[in-house]
Order: structure tokens, then sequence, then C-alpha cells
């Protein structure tokens, strides 16, 4: 790998400018669920959707992180967003154009895209947020 | 699973839950052999022996919210579909062992697939554990290890866009390198 050197060392010193603007307060931290049923479910490609927009849109106090099994395998891929207070709005049967759409609109403006989310239950129709 | 890689980035998610600091992987593919053969080895707590025997039977698992575990099951069904063999082997205390082995060319055998993304994700998920990645394509290597990387960087986890993305086109790069013709 040494002659990638260089270019590591390029993304190290752009790191070091940036390092503050991560981890806000504010900033939401997104979940992906990869245990066996998200995995064969797709939530490889939607993870790196999510990593590749959140990039594209300059999203620096966005963290995205992995769990295990969520509990509903049926659902996978699921994507849980948490605000910074704690709370949860979960998305189910991600896709990776659905993660464009997510990142777009709630990630950036805040605004939760109810028709991902788990918001019906036995035909019920329940708020999408859980609060803390 | 679609593609082999997803067996992989699903067993290695065992390691991690069993707190391994290193992780090493293992592909080796040959025509010539007509052979697949992948290779998980990590130093997590590993399995004792009394379950070891038991391990890959769907109704036994390690954890407590259900009672199923399918990850080593699926690997080694669809290892066992491709007239290969699957192999697990554990130390307590010190780590362990999965060999999934396949017959390249068995119509079963689905596609390794894409290593790259693959990794990414491994890499996200592994935190301050390490991971070392050969790939042996007829005998062309390509290796990864993410402590060098750490090391040039002066952190403790990869987890940061920027970094990601440029791992991502090195294992690709490498990937096609090992594979084009000669």
């Amino acid at each position: 790998m040494a002659k990638s050197l260089a270019e590591l060392k390029a993304i190290r010193d752009k790191k070091v400018n940036e390092i503050n603007l991560r981890h806000g307060k504010n900033g939401y931290r997104v979940v992906v669920g990869m245990a066996t049923c998200g995995i064969a479910a797709g939530a490889r490609p939607v993870m790196v959707k999510l990593m590749e927009e959140v990039a594209a849109n300059g999203l620096n106090d966005v963290t995205v992180a992995q769990t295990g099994c969520i509990g509903s395998c049926r659902l996978e891929p699921i994507v849980e967003v948490y605000d910074g207070e704690g709370n949860k709005v979960t998305y189910v049967h991600m896709t990776p154009e659905k993660v464009t759409k997510v990142v777009e609109q709630h990630l950036t403006s805040g605004k939760v895209v109810d028709e991902y989310t788990m918001t019906i239950v036995d035909g019920k129709i329940i708020s999408p947020e859980v609060k803390a | 699973m679609k593609e082999l890689s997803l067996h992989i980035l699903d067993i290695t998610q065992n390691s991690i839950r069993a707190e391994a600091s290193l992780v090493a992987l293992m592909i080796s593919e040959s025509i010539a052999d007509n052979n697949l053969t992948i290779i998980i080895e990590d130093n997590g707590n590993g399995i004792p022996a009394d379950k070891l025997a038991t391990i890959s039977d769907p109704f036994v698992t390690s954890r407590t919210t259900r009672k199923v575990g399918l990850g080593l099951s699926l690997f080694k069904a669809a290892a066992e579909a491709c007239d290969g063999f699957f192999e697990i082997t554990s130390e307590f205390g010190v780590g362990t062992k999965v060999i999934g082995s396949f017959r390249r060319d068995h119509i079963d055998r689905v596609p390794l697939g894409n290593m790259a993304d693959t990794i990414v994700t491994m890499v996200m998920s592994f935190g301050a554990a390490d991971l070392i990645y050969e790939h042996n394509y007829n005998h062309r290597l390509f290796s990864f290890d993410t402590r060098e990387i750490k090391e040039t960087l002066e952190v403790t986890t990869l987890n940061e866009v920027d970094i990601l993305n440029w791992i991502r086109e090195f294992v690709k790069e490498g990937l096609e390198e090992i594979k084009e013709e000669e």
C-alpha cells in the first residue's frame, strides 16, 4: 500500500480542519441494522448509499453507525434516525433510492419522510416519532 | 444470500460481537483448481467446546433475544450446496476460524459480489478493531490492512467518510488489478 501513503496523508490534513465540525450536539445519528436479516434484505447497499449521500450533502454533523438485529426482521432493511435529544424515527423496507430522499428531507431540513416510516401497525396509524 | 461477500459481512459481525481486536479475511480463487475458499479468522472470545459442535445448527445461538441464529448455518448450507465444505474451529479465549470452500464453477455458487462495499461496511462497524484482507486470485495477491492506514493517519478508528471512500476505491482498484487478464 506504499504508493498511496501520500494520498492518505492529504486526507488526514484535510481531516484536522474538519474534525471540530463533526459530532455536533444537534447532529443526527443514523443507525442501520446489519445482522443476518438486514444483510440478506439489502442493508449493505443502503449503508453505502447513506455514506455517499451524507458526504455529498456535506452533512458533517451526521454520524452513521451500524447495529445488530433490531427485532423486526420482516421490515428490514431498517434505518433509525436519532435527533440530538434522542427522539427516534424508524424507516423500514429501505432502499438506496429511499435513502436519497431521507437524506434530502430529514437529515438536511428536519422533515420526516412519513411514507417510509413504520407508521402503520396493524392498520392503525401511529406517530412516526418515538420520544426519548 | 445473493453474494458470498454478504456471508462474509455477516460472519465478521460475529467476530466483532465476540470482542475480537483483529479479524483476518482470506479469499483464494483458483481457476486451475476450480476452487473458491473463504477463511475468516479472529482473536475474539472463542466458542466453548460444548457449543462448537452445534454452532452451525440454526436453532443454536449465543444471543438472548431469540432462539435462532442463521449466519453460520446459511454459510454452511451455501458451501455444501456447491460440492464444498464448511469448517469451524475455535478455542475458548483464543479465537475462532471459519472456512467455507466452494467448487468455483458450481451452478449454485453465487458470485463473490461487491467486495469493496463489503470491506467498507465492515470497516465502519469495526471501530477500534482491525481487519486484514488478503485476496489471492490465480496466485496474484491483493492485501489490505487497516493497521497500516491507522498508523499513517494516526487515528484509532476509520469511520470517517473520506477515509471510507478512499478504502472503497483502493479495494476496488486492487481487485481489478489482480483479476486483469495477463
